[in-house]
């Protein structure tokens, strides 16, 4: 075991199998000699060479097209998408084509691709280094939507990911690359270093696709979230007066909603939080999905915690994110009903 | 108001329309045999003149002529020549069947016959295709039974898309034949990802990819265009510049401006320009830029200058954009007739000799056909299981599927 931040568990995760499989190859727009923006690709080029880790032009639709010749051609590739932000002109050939590759070809051909994109907002990145377009990608059959909450999780999904045949688009929170954040600006940033899921194997771990995982027990009411929301639903449920149960869904599609409904079902109350808009969000797929397992369990309406309907502003970051008091305020009213 | 009579303003508009008299007699062609042929490793900024000529062997007296004469045997011309015809009997048949009712659509390629079989002829069976969706002649030519391509059109029980995709779509791994998606352009740089796997593997396999004039205005064609030279692919980047893209003649893409073929010139590759419609031209030109890709000198871009002589598909009337004789006055001829021609000037084919073979090809569309039926079509008879529509969404059902499945009770 190793103390690692998010940065180097994504990076392990790509080295373990850059050294396992020569199909596996790296690349995107400064993922090469520089290491990313973000360094989750540092020292790969320099390990494994200029053919396994290299840059892209500055075309996302390429990078995910020259993903999926690859992969059709047995390779293993792992894209990165800059920011999440700028994942879009990829959107095309992640909807049509990797997604239903192996469906329209009646199973004959497949894109096993890995994309890899930074997402979320509170880092004063305005509204284009912000966004959480994961509820787009939701929607959407025939991929896979993951995203990790902690190092440990990152780097075994990643894995995951990776060996997965299928296509699997895997969203990391840069809010929580160097530390987890509990949703409050002003307090001193922290590193992963005394954090139990910076404990990482420094070889080779799967965790597994399509798992939540319950990362706080309770009673009276559980929280649905993932991503940067883990933590600070986790710091809402220390606060209050209640006993909060808190699930990390991990992976959003396959949703392992069995694990959700289990947990709701018991104890009648739910909240769902996330940081990407409102309408039409994941947490509304979420929340009809409980209501079709759980009716009858339910003690109160369920309550959606998430960012406001607007774009990332960049000078009202705080006053957009979902921070813990409006977690708690959520709590607050489903309790009292 | 705003005023509307901008004098910078331009929107294309072809020659001619419905109702006028069609002529080609201005366009500016090269002569059979004028184009020389350059060393296959010629750097490519000594190219620029290729893009802006028309490679052709055929001459319109039926003589082959020039470097760029492949000089194939009269067996490889008249497969070559037995191909096209079967893809064009093929889409015929295909076409009235789904005139009555035996399919939801279908596609033709006449006109465009030679620039699938001559490049599938020229391409070893190991190098992959990545083609749009009038290039049926690729997989005839690769020796696919037509009973699958019918079985496939009539969405039948024995559809290896198992009834997912439209007529036409096809998918056949075991000829490298890819998937044909349906997006316009999107195979195009997934091409140039597949030919850089093979260079990475250090593989002999070469991938080669079409998109039509107009799908050279998507974003996918510049994307595969970048990447392909950037990173030396190993691909045949073809454009099928059939004049026609739905109603939209080639202007609307930007053809007026520069020769597709032109297009390869910013991008750092040769930009070959070659006749479509001559079968000997285009299968030259393919062995020039796959011998080019597999020594190492990367990708080439193809303009196939062609027409396309039918509709776009079974749900279009071309009659109502272009005059109704514009096919028959093309000064470049018929990919078939010319071949044909050729190879009875040489004295290797004969008019009883084709009229035989058209006769055995449509015995065996016939035959094959009925068989087809037997199957089902997308109206009547077997189909694939209904249950299978859940399946290879993903490579394992995942619990929601197999609880919708449930729920549709198969």
């Amino acid at each position: 075991m190793a103390k690692m931040s998010m940065v180097q568990a994504i990076n392990s995760a790509q080295d373990v199998m850059l050294e396992r499989d020569n199909a596996v190859v790296v690349f995107g727009e400064d993922v090469g000699y520089f290491g990313g923006v973000f360094n989750c690709t540092e020292g790969l080029q320099k390990k494994y060479g200029e053919q396994r880790v290299f840059d892209t032009p500055i075309a996302e639709g390429g990078i995910i097209a020259l993903a999926i010749g690859m992969g059709v051609n047995d390779m293993r590739p792992v894209t990165e998408i800059q920011f999440s932000d700028y994942i879009y002109p990829a959107f095309d050939q992640i909807v049509s084509e990797a997604s239903r590759l192996r469906y329209r070809s009646g199973g004959e051909y497949w894109a096993p691709i890995t994309v890899r994109t930074p997402c979320g907002g509170g880092i004063r990145g305005g509204q284009t280094h912000s966004q959480s377009p994961e509820g787009i990608f939701t929607h959407v059959t025939g991929i896979k939507t993951i995203m990790p909450s902690n190092p440990y999780d990152a780097k075994g999904l990643l894995i995951s990911a990776i060996e997965d045949d299928d296509p699997t688009l895997f969203f990391e929170p840069k809010r929580l690359y160097n530390g987890p954040f509990f949703g409050d600006p002003k307090a001193p940033a922290q590193s992963w270093d005394k954090h139990a899921k910076g404990e990482v194997p420094e070889g080779y771990y799967t965790v597994p696709i399509g798992k939540a995982d319950t990362v706080r027990r309770g009673n009276d009411l559980t929280i649905i979230t993932y991503g940067t929301m883990v933590h600070v639903s986790l710091a809402a449920a220390e606060l209050s007066d209640f006993d909060v149960e808190v699930i990390d869904l991990r992976t959003l599609t396959p949703l392992d909603i069995d694990h959700i409904a289990s947990s709701v079902c018991r104890t009648g109350r739910c909240v769902v939080v996330h940081e990407a808009t409102k309408t039409g969000g994941f947490g509304a797929e979420i929340l009809s999905q409980i209501q079709e397992e759980c009716f009858w369990k339910l003690e109160a309406p369920i309550v959606r915690v998430a960012g406001w309907d607007i774009p990332y502003p960049h000078a009202f970051e705080w006053e957009y994110f979902p921070g813990q008091g409006r977690v708690l305020e959520a709590i607050n009213k489903v309790m009292e009903r | 108001m705003v005023p509307s009579s901008g004098k910078n303003l331009n929107i294309p508009a072809p020659r001619h329309r419905p109702g006028e008299e069609p002529e080609f007699d201005d366009l500016d062609i090269s002569n059979a045999g004028e184009v020389a042929r350059p060393d296959v490793m010629m750097n490519s900024k000594d190219m620029y003149g290729y893009a802006n000529s028309l490679i052709r062997v055929l001459d319109m007296k039926n003589n082959a002529v020039g470097e760029w004469d492949p000089k194939i045997s009269a067996d490889d011309m008249r497969k070559g020549l037995r191909d096209m015809l079967t893809t064009r009997l093929y889409d015929d048949r295909m076409l009235n069947m789904q005139r009555v009712g035996k399919m939801s659509f279908y596609m033709k390629s006449r006109g465009e016959e030679a620039v699938a079989v001559a490049q599938a002829m020229a391409l070893d069976k190991k190098d992959m295709l990545f083609p749009s969706y009038r290039q049926q002649g690729l997989l005839i030519s690769r020796g696919r039974d037509l009973l699958d391509m019918m079985n496939h059109c009539l969405s039948n029980s024995k559809d290896n898309c198992k009834g997912r995709q439209l007529p036409i779509m096809y998918t056949w791994r075991d000829g490298n034949f890819f998937s044909i998606s349906g997006n316009l352009g999107t195979q195009f740089c997934q091409a140039v990802g597949w030919a850089v796997a093979s260079a990475y593997k250090g593989e002999d396999a070469i991938a080669s990819t079409w998109v039509g004039e107009g799908t050279t205005a998507e974003g996918d064609f510049h994307h595969g265009m970048t990447f392909a030279a950037v990173y030396n692919a190993p691909v045949l980047l073809n454009v099928v510049n059939n004049q026609w893209a739905i109603s939209s003649f080639q202007g609307i893409a930007g053809g007026e401006k520069a020769t597709f073929a032109a297009r390869g010139v910013g991008y750092g590759m040769p930009g070959l320009r070659v006749d479509g419609n001559d079968f000997l031209a285009v299968y030259a030109v393919t062995k020039w830029a796959a011998e080019r890709a597999r020594n190492g000198g990367g990708p080439t871009l193809i303009e196939h200058f062609t027409y396309r002589a039918s509709g776009h598909s079974t749900s279009d009337d071309p009659s109502k954009y272009r005059p109704e004789f514009e096919p028959e006055v093309w000064p470049l001829g018929d990919p078939v007739d010319r071949l044909k021609m050729h190879l009875i000037a040489i004295g290797e084919w004969s008019e009883e000799r084709h009229n035989e073979a058209i006769k055995d090809i449509t015995a065996v569309i016939t035959k094959k056909y009925k068989e087809a039926e037997s199957y089902g079509t997308l109206n009547s008879g077997e189909r694939p299981e209904v249950s299978s529509m859940f399946e290879d969404v993903f490579k394992e059902q995942p619990d929601n599927l197999r609880r919708q499945r449930q729920q549709l009770g198969v």
